[in-house]
């Protein structure tokens, strides 16, 4: 449990340093407390795991894992974040410290053992994230973002915390061990109240607004579009992965005896998810814009591990969550430079891409073909696991529509390729920044490195 | 605090969730309906205070305080997105003069 204590005093040390104007020293101290938050959290890994502060917090294998995946997100983004901030304010402690404050509602939300411990964890990540999108304050776009990523957020904790009231209603406890026992004495679908399917259904829609799946989905694009671009990395990557660690959890935990109940729902939200995320994203002349839909519909293929719940969702979830998250920051980082060149996120702002910037090209290249789900990369590996799962469970339909999917994804990620390699056009050389050419490079050889050897993940996890 | 306790369970159970759901669904109407920030502000807090009311009545049915206890959490929470929420707001007034959400069509919603 020594991570969270970290990650949330790690955040008041940075303020204090900006307020003594150490500003060289905030991205260092950053990186080395991340890194010994992650080194903390994996030291507990194969612990036997018991739930601690009167059973709110469970900190197992499971919750080590996707902290582990989120902590590493950060400390790459936070590596593209070097001379991001200082464009926006001179303030540039406030930054940091308020994305550490989120990382530390991530780790509540992908550890918690009682409702009260994931609501409180989804409102810490949520309220910095508000504050997050709309740092740009004099930026319209910005400022829209953040409007409408709050109101949508306050709409659906609304819901979150109805669905919650109404299980504590029927069950009589917050505590997720105490609530599915309650289930498990509770055989017969009769013997449960109608109450406590309200409460299941107004907790997915709650958690489906926070993960983006449609149709709770419409708030994504703008904000996604919006938003400063280095926190859109944060918020496709982190806190997706959060949002479903969180929602596995939930759902493994205690309504899985009930899956005759939720599992047409989820279904019917993963196959319009896909669909809605992948043709909307073809239309697309932003890559910003495009990737936020392409968010959407890997939000599609993550719900297949809840839809088919077992006992290796939790890694397939980790697998997809981890080769998406590193493919997604390539991406983004990539945006962040040509953003700077052309100031414009449009398809045409890659063009003639390779000429120039080879490296550039290669890496985002890369991160496409993994989005993509082409053999030998991460992204492959990721769907394997997640339709094997599915197979498992004899949704054969669902993985039928999901290759279908995956074709279709295609056209749209290839777009970028051909403008970078085929498309011609007068630009100057970018200067790729050496804490870029790192996250870059680091991100592309794990990508290619989960696609050859996926043993070593798969042992891993 | 006996009779208190007496009092509140002279309602039946079903009363409050009845009433706590009308309340809900109001404030969610007002959320999809009205075209005022502040106002679709206050249709989530109206949500939200349903979720309370709901929280301790089933807490004085049961006999248990955790839902006493989460209704602080959300209270304390609710605070902390509603300071969030309005400095959102007046940011948005400096730069427009205006809290009207349509307004908010630069990205396409």
């Amino acid at each position: 449990m020594n991570t969270l204590i970290i990650i949330s005093v790690l955040p008041l040390v940075l303020l204090y340093l900006g307020l003594y104007k150490a500003q060289k020293a905030l991205l260092p101290v950053t990186i080395i407390g991340l890194l010994l938050a992650l080194g903390c959290a994996i030291s507990q890994w194969n612990d036997n795991a018991v739930p601690i502060y009167h059973g709110m917090m469970l900190f197992d294998n499971f919750s080590i894992m996707f902290s582990g995946i989120t902590i590493v997100s950060t400390i790459l983004i936070i590596f593209l974040s070097r001379g991001y901030f200082e464009r926006i304010s001179n303030h540039i402690a406030e930054y940091y410290a308020i994305i550490l404050f989120s990382l530390a509602g991530i780790i509540v939300m992908v550890s918690f053992h009682n409702l009260t411990m994931l609501f409180i964890g989804i409102e810490i990540m949520s309220v910095s994230l508000y504050i997050l999108a709309g740092i740009k304050k004099s930026d319209f776009a910005s400022n829209e973002a953040a409007l409408k990523y709050f109101l949508m957020g306050a709409f659906s904790t609304g819901f979150l915390l109805f669905g919650i009231a109404l299980i504590y209603g029927s069950s009589g406890s917050f505590n997720l061990e105490a609530i599915s026992s309650w289930v498990l004495d509770h055989p017969h679908v009769k013997d449960i109240t109608p109450m406590f399917y309200t409460g299941v259904l107004l907790i997915i829609v709650g958690l489906c607004f926070k993960v983006g799946a449609a149709p709770f989905h419409f708030w994504t694009p703008d904000v996604y579009e919006g938003s400063p671009t280095l926190i859109t990395a944060f918020m496709s990557t982190v806190v997706k992965t959060a949002g479903f660690a969180a929602f596995l959890r939930l759902f493994s935990a205690c309504f899985a005896p009930l899956s005759a109940f939720w599992v047409p729902v989820l279904l019917v939200i993963t196959v319009i998810t896909l669909f809605i995320g992948n043709i909307t994203a073809l239309y697309q002349h932003s890559f910003k814009r495009m990737l936020a839909f392409s968010s959407i519909s890997h939000a599609g293929y993550l719900l297949f591990a809840i839809v088919a719940l077992g006992a290796s969702s939790g890694s397939s979830v980790a697998v997809y969550a981890t080769a998406y998250s590193i493919a997604s920051i390539i991406a983004f980082g990539a945006l962040i430079l040509v953003q700077q060149q052309s100031g414009s996120d449009n398809f045409e702002s890659f063009n003639g891409l390779s000429k120039k910037n080879p490296f550039l090209a290669l890496v985002v290249t890369i991160a496409m073909l993994s989005l993509a789900g082409i053999p030998l990369t991460a992204g492959f590996i990721g769907k394997f696991f997640m339709f094997s799962t599915a197979l498992k469970q004899y949704q054969v339909w669902l993985v039928v529509l999901a290759v279908v999917n995956a074709i279709i994804s295609i056209f749209y990620y290839f777009r970028v390729i051909v403008a970078m390699y085929f498309r011609d056009a007068e630009r100057a050389e970018l200067t790729i920044p050496v804490y870029y050419k790192f996250v870059l490079g680091l991100s592309a050889l794990i990508t290619i490195l989960i696609g050859v050897y996926p043993d070593v993940i798969s042992k891993f996890f | 605090m006996e009779t208190l306790t007496k009092t509140i369970q002279g309602v039946p159970l079903n009363h409050y969730i009845l009433l706590c759901s009308i309340i809900f669904s109001i404030g969610v109407i007002g959320v999809l309906i009205r075209r005022n920030a502040i106002v679709i502000f206050m249709s989530v807090e109206l949500m939200l205070n349903s979720v309370n009311l709901l929280l301790t009545a089933f807490s004085v049915y049961r006999g248990d305080a955790t839902g006493q206890v989460f209704v602080f959490f959300v209270m304390a929470l609710a605070a902390a997105e509603v300071a969030v929420g309005l400095a959102i707001i007046v940011m948005i007034y400096r730069n427009t003069n205006s809290v009207d959400i349509n307004v908010l069509n630069r990205l396409k919603w």
